[in-house]
């Protein structure tokens, strides 16, 4: 029963989507704007229908019910709760009904608490957010229904990928998805404004909390699964140029660029076009992305959900909105007024360079994601890995960073050349100082790009200090803050990756128990191997006494075996210190009683992580900080009518 | 400034960074794109040694070896028509092992001689590297068998 409510639920939700997409053109269109006030209720309905079907499939796997197709194929009644209540997404179909329940839910929040557009955007808006709802709606129902029931039933599930069996990727999926969605939700709000003429900084004002959201959670969201590839992968890297990781940057990228233009929008009215036309790329990046991801088209090491004959839907369902934004971008942007203008010295030219180098980024990560499919309709077969993508990005994101430290020292609409040099000097000589020690201490050990890395990240943390310098630091607003945390945190960020990348020392070694391995500075004893067993797994787990100078700390690598599905990973040992992380992979037996072992030294790692961090909370202020006035405005009017 | 010629330098900037990214893209694509050889087109086309291509095809059962040092191994590769010796230092992927498929990335060295610095086995018993799609290994007869 539990099956079929949530497949009723979820055809009911994709009725009121067609209505509200209806009742909103025909009461925007036709001039009947009694058609118009049953728009809300649609929307609201929706959101519950649709968290009433995923309520329903995380019941049925919490409770294994092995009547189920998609139960029985990802989860297993022996694995740990945790996994079967993330496994409700770890596949294909649970992660596009989580996709559209995330929507349906966000479309009721726009319904009820979207107050700063007028009536007819904010319908326009509606009716937008219904039309994408309903393609999705269509691709779960006619080619990946979650509820499809399995007769007979089998006595148990083939479990789930051990690779998801972690705690960082049970919750790092609905991140991303929650990010996605708030793009869309974007989107939505550009077309509406395009529809209804009104984009101006109004629209901005109210379109900037979504983006700002989806920002944060993108962010968290990449973070997190960075970390999730560097601690469960066990090859000791951070960023792999995947194409599933090129999936999550490139919505992310052109979110850091809507996110600036929104704000000229907003507090400038200018950008106009630009800003329209960055909601509409976001968007249509994350559904590139999973496009990308879901259809099974392009090799990865981790896309886990294949199946061409979806991608086909997809692109198609991609072909139409993108399609169609574009033509309606196309139509409409004409009749768009001019904003206001500035000069060539001011904060908004800074954050057009700002916007140019992200797009930039984003055009190449995306030519370098989809030439292997190119070349492969011409019958060659070329995959394109970080080599490429460490040439592009390193030199740009670089000039990006420098303008990220000039830019908060501009004043908006017009300033002075020699007034911003004076502004800049102090991180000028930073920078200079730092070069000159980098040169003196590790010339010729570190490669040009670590080198101007290390220097650009110190002139960069100084320099988003700066618009604190000289403020009343309790009367600064709460958002100048999350520029700076977010800033700083671009800055702690690109210190770890150039430490990393210039500082690494790895030891490759086969060892028998009883041995000690001595590298950078480290010493560590080998003393034994012992067979483990967990709730679903069996390992070999081997015990090293890690010391470095002082008192030793016991380490712990493991390589676990897991039977349903059989698969084996590798469960690092990671020792974290101020200064870095050791990393130790244990491998296989080899002739001799030995094991294979290998070590890493990797100086400051960490901060390439507590950077992504940063940058997420910095955004989550600025959220904080620009709703909070709206909210003690509305708390203050509800305390005088009391 | 007037907002007409603000929006032409714009529009001109936005050409120029359009522009400049394609020819960046396309320089550092000749370079750094892999080309993905299967043995028969390593003995058919020659890749000059040095040159950074992704090497695949199934390992030849009996071919394994290890060298002393406990990390380094030597290993056949085949299409089932040419078959190719490779060697990589460090840890193999779990399910990299006899008749099974492997991708390698790595380049010749003048010997002929395929250095891998990586490898990517079957990431589980379901996933197979896409570019490996329609080849098996036939456990019987020990060919390769290209399916189509």
């Amino acid at each position: 029963m539990i099956a079929e409510t949530g497949l009723a639920a979820l055809w009911l939700a994709a009725a009121l989507a067609l209505l509200q997409l209806v009742l909103a053109f025909a009461g925007l269109k036709g001039g009947k704007p009694d058609l118009l006030d049953a728009v809300r209720p649609a929307a609201v309905a929706q959101g519950v229908l649709t968290a009433i079907a995923f309520a329903a499939l995380i019941t049925l796997f919490m409770r294994s019910d092995m009547s189920v197709l998609l139960v029985v194929t990802n989860s297993h009644s022996m694995k740990p709760w945790l996994y079967k209540f993330a496994g409700t997404w770890g596949n294909h179909e649970g992660s596009m009904l989580l996709w559209v329940t995330v929507m349906g839910v966000a479309g009721a929040a726009v319904a009820l608490f979207e107050r700063a557009l007028q009536r007819n955007a904010h319908m326009a808006t509606l009716g937008g957010q219904a039309a994408i709802s309903l393609g999705f709606y269509a691709f779960l129902l006619f080619s990946s229904n979650p509820f499809a029931r399995i007769d007979p039933a089998p006595a148990d599930g083939q479990g789930l990928n051990p690779l998801l069996q972690d705690p960082g990727l049970a919750f790092h999926p609905p991140t991303l998805y929650l990010g996605y969605v708030g793009l869309s939700v974007a989107f939505s709000f550009a077309i509406g404004a395009l529809l209804t003429r009104q984009v101006d900084a109004a629209f901005a004002r109210a379109m900037r909390p979504w983006v700002l959201g989806a920002w944060v959670l993108l962010t968290l969201g990449i973070t997190a699964g960075s970390y999730w590839a560097y601690y469960e992968l066990g090859w000791g890297g951070w960023w792999f140029w995947d194409p599933v990781e090129n999936a999550s940057l490139m919505p992310w990228l052109a979110a850091t660029a809507l996110l600036h233009s929104v704000t000229v929008l907003a507090t400038r009215d200018a950008l106009r076009a630009w800003t329209v036309m960055l909601a509409v790329v976001a968007f249509s990046m994350s559904m590139v992305g999973t496009f990308l991801v879901r259809s099974g088209i392009l090799t990865s090491v981790h896309a886990f959900a294949v199946d061409p004959t979806r991608g086909s839907f997809i692109l198609g369902l991609l072909a139409l909105y993108i399609g169609g934004a574009l033509a309606l971008f196309g139509w409409r942007i004409g009749s768009v007024r001019e904003g206001a203008p500035f000069e060539l010295v001011s904060r908004e030219t800074v954050l057009v360079v700002n916007n140019l180098l992200l797009t930039v980024i984003l055009g190449l990560v995306l030519i370098g994601t989809l030439y292997p499919l190119m070349t492969e309709a011409f019958g060659h077969k070329v995959s394109v890995g970080a080599p490429y993508f460490d040439r592009i990005a390193g030199p740009i994101a670089l000039a990006l960073m420098v303008a990220m430290a000039a830019g908060p020292s501009l004043r908006w609409r017009k300033d002075q050349a020699k007034l911003v040099g004076r502004r800049l000097l102090i991180p000028l000589c930073i920078a200079l100082l730092v070069s000159i020690s980098l040169s003196l201490f590790a010339w010729g050990r570190i490669g040009i790009l670590p080198f101007l890395g290390l220097v650009v990240a110190v002139a960069v943390g100084a320099a988003s200090l700066a618009p604190l310098w000289k403020r009343k630091l309790l009367r600064t607003p709460l958002f100048t803050y999350g520029m700076v945390v977010a800033h700083l945190g671009c800055a702690v960020s690109l210190a770890g990756m150039a430490c990393d990348s210039a500082f690494t020392v790895e030891k490759l070694v086969a060892a028998r128990p009883g041995d000690t391995i001595k590298t950078a500075g480290w010493s560590i004893r080998f003393r034994q191997i012992t067979p483990i067993a967990g709730d679903n797994w069996t390992a070999l787990q081997a015990d090293m006494d890690a010391s470095r100078g002082g008192s030793s700390v016991l380490i712990r690598p493991q390589s676990r075996f897991f039977a349903s599905p059989p698969t084996s990973t590798s469960e690092a040992a990671l020792l974290t210190r101020w200064d870095g992380q050791l990393y130790v992979v244990l491998g296989e037996e080899v002739e001799g009683g030995r094991w294979q072992l290998r070590i890493w030294w990797k100086p400051f790692v960490t901060l390439i992580w507590l950077g992504g961090i940063m940058i997420a909370l910095g955004g989550a202020l600025a959220l904080i900080g620009r709703e909070r006035r709206g909210w003690l405005l509305k708390w203050r009017a509800r305390e005088a009518l009391a | 400034m007037k907002a007409k010629h603000q929006r032409l330098i714009l529009a001109l900037a936005a050409l120029v960074a359009l522009i400049g990214a394609g020819l960046l893209a396309a320089s550092a694509l000749k370079d750094e794109a892999a080309y993905f050889y299967a043995p028969n087109d390593v003995k058919t086309k020659g890749v000059e040694p040095g040159k950074a291509i992704r090497l695949g095809g199934m390992v030849v059962k009996g071919s394994l070896q290890r060298a002393a040092d406990g990390v380094t191994i030597r290993f056949d590769v085949t299409d089932g028509k040419a078959t190719v010796p490779a060697t990589f230092s460090g840890i193999a992927p779990d399910l990299f092992k006899e008749g099974s498929g492997v991708v390698a990335e790595g380049a010749f060295d003048s010997k002929g001689l395929f250095v891998a610095s990586n490898l990517l086995a079957k990431h589980d018993e379901r996933y197979m590297p896409r570019e490996l799609e329609g080849m098996n290994y036939n456990e019987t007869t020990h060919e390769m068998k290209a399916d189509k």
